[in-house]
């Protein structure tokens, strides 16, 4: 398949994932907006108004990059997982594995569907904070750099876990408890100066903290991990997702007998 | 010199419990050839057809299609295959001409070519008036068309389908004969897996069988017909008989006073029949095989009981 070829079942690919989660917007970019209205009123407004500031802003200007952030991680992952294991479940993954796209593409397309529906999240998000603080950007180039990249891991890991998943339950299992407290204990809520050198240690083994700091950095200017090692994680977790899911698929684990 | 549409060499398939599905099957499927895959339930052809299509890995062997080794030139080999499976595996909620856009966007045609092959195809298999439906909108039957018209959207030169009347209703069956043989007059190859060995008798040229994984006939058609040592006739009579009948050496037996049974074996001649039952003032309506010849042969290859007809 030339290349060409390539990026028109790429495109393809993309296109399906897009319109399957636009489709259905009212559970897939919605539920988001609605969660976060509500952290920025209770956490924002009217517990934030009585913990003052974090490092020179408001409670609330504090939080608002980490929210948006943890509208991204839980939406780029759910799209991966759960289009992933729909399409085998209904076996329609046949489709591609019987059609001339190399695997690579097939991973590709399911990794940029979750990053396109964790950006629109991203974006709903964004508009939804905009209701209750003023949100300021210190870089754009940062805060695309630091979404795109946050998105584009977890969409990858939502893919892994959707090759393995064998039930629908499989599929909430790792969102729930491994992937929503490694996020809220990632920075979103605190500043980790906030924590005890102990807390602080064991913080940094939390990759979710990067993504958090770094894309605070875009937005406010400050951060508690240097940009360089924050930017390091994210693209080194994201090679070795991408190429374990690559390895997963290519010997057909979970859809190959 | 012209490639086979399909080649397999030393195929073999062990599954995670062992099971041995295929053991060292050698096959070719001449181009443009219309070839029966035949074997009872578990034998080997659903695993055979899933490799070939990249569904099932397979442990050891060579498989190439239209000269392209699947392991090397993978692209190349699955752009010239389509296939229609066994069981219904769309996205029950796309609409019906969306799949099959999306199915000639994998293979990498453009929007625009993408969108003309799928109308032509669903003009083809009378499914254009639905293609704004979802499959779950859509009977049994016409899912098993979308299914055929997906794997034909790319224009393979090799069909493989594996038992796409199944299920289905005779009327549509005939118009999916009718189809299949239109496909395989355009040059295409096709290879089918089917129960209705009727069907296979039918359409096919050349027929393979498979059993316990092994490939144990691999000829022509009418070569495996003429391997049939007798054949059993139903003759429906105008009137009864009454007195025992002089057949010479064709043996028959009275189902009742109006119907006769007869073995014809091999050598021996409808027309012979009919000159003796002339003579004896017996007049037939009609006739028909007791069993599918195929079928008959099918079980005695394959080892399987006979079942009451």
């Amino acid at each position: 398949m030339s290349p060409s070829h390539q990026i028109i079942a790429l495109r393809t690919l993309v296109a399906k994932e897009i319109r399957r989660f636009v489709r259905i917007w009212v559970q897939t970019i919605l539920p988001s907006a609605i969660t976060v209205a509500l952290y920025f009123l209770i956490m924002g407004k009217f517990i934030g108004s009585r913990i003052g500031g974090v490092d020179g802003y408001s409670y609330i200007e504090f939080i608002a990059p980490g929210l948006i952030m943890l509208g991204i991680i839980s939406n780029s992952y759910a799209n991966s997982v759960s289009s992933f294991y729909s399409c085998k479940f209904q076996r329609h993954i046949e489709e591609m594995l019987v059609s001339s796209m190399p695997n690579y593409i097939i991973v590709l397309g399911f990794v940029l569907g979750g990053v396109a529906r964790g950006l629109v999240v991203g974006v709903a998000v964004t508009l939804t904070a905009m209701f209750f603080t003023r949100l300021q950007v210190h870089s754009l180039t940062l805060v695309i750099v630091t979404a795109t990249l946050t998105a584009a891991l977890f969409s990858t890991a939502g893919l892994i876990n959707g090759i393995f998943a064998k039930s629908f339950d499989d599929t909430s299992i790792i969102p729930t408890f491994v992937l929503m407290p490694l996020t809220y204990l990632g920075g979103i809520f605190f500043s980790i100066d906030m924590l005890p050198d102990f807390w602080q240690g064991v913080s940094q083994a939390n990759p979710i903290l990067y993504m958090v700091n770094g894309f605070r950095l875009g937005i406010l200017g400050v951060s508690d991990i240097d940009l360089s090692v924050a930017l390091a994680v994210m693209i080194g977790l994201l090679v070795v997702l991408f190429l374990l899911s690559l390895y997963l698929l290519t010997k057909g684990v979970g859809i190959r007998s | 010199m012209i490639e086979p549409a399909l080649s397999i060499k030393s195929l073999s398939k062990t599954y995670r419990n062992d099971v041995v599905a295929l053991d060292g099957v050698d096959l070719e499927v001449e181009t443009g050839d219309f070839f029966a895959l035949l074997g009872p339930n578990g034998a080997g052809k659903s695993t055979l057809i899933g490799i070939a299509t990249s569904l099932v890995n397979k442990s050891a062997g060579q498989v190439r299609i239209m000269g392209h080794d699947i392991d090397t030139h993978f692209s190349q080999a699955k752009s010239k295959v389509g296939v229609v499976p066994q069981e219904f595996n769309f996205n029950k909620f796309q609409p019906v001409l969306e799949i099959l856009t999306d199915q000639a966007g994998y293979f990498g045609m453009g929007r625009r070519a993408a969108r003309d092959a799928a109308e032509q195809c669903l003009h083809q298999l009378n499914l254009w008036k639905r293609r704004k439906q979802t499959p779950q909108e859509l009977s049994g039957g016409m899912n098993r068309r979308l299914m055929i018209a997906r794997a034909l959207v790319h224009d393979p030169e090799l069909l493989i389908l594996d038992e796409p009347t199944a299920g289905v209703d005779i009327e549509i069956r005939r118009s999916i004969w009718d189809l299949m043989r239109r496909i395989n007059e355009d040059k295409k190859t096709i290879i089918l897996t089917t129960h209705y060995l009727e069907e296979a008798e039918r359409l096919c040229r050349n027929i393979g069988i498979i059993d316990h994984g092994r490939i144990i006939v691999n000829t022509s058609m009418r070569k495996l017909l003429e391997k049939l040592k007798e054949e059993s006739f139903i003759l429906y009579l105008e009137g009864p008989v009454t007195a025992p009948l002089d057949l010479e050496d064709f043996s028959y037996k009275l189902l009742d006073a109006y119907t006769l049974e007869v073995v014809l074996s091999h050598g021996k001649t409808l027309h012979r029949l009919f000159d003796l039952l002339n003579r004896q003032a017996v007049t037939v309506l009609s006739i028909r095989n007791k069993a599918n010849r195929l079928e008959e042969l099918f079980l005695t290859l394959t080892g399987q009981s006979v079942e009451p007809s």
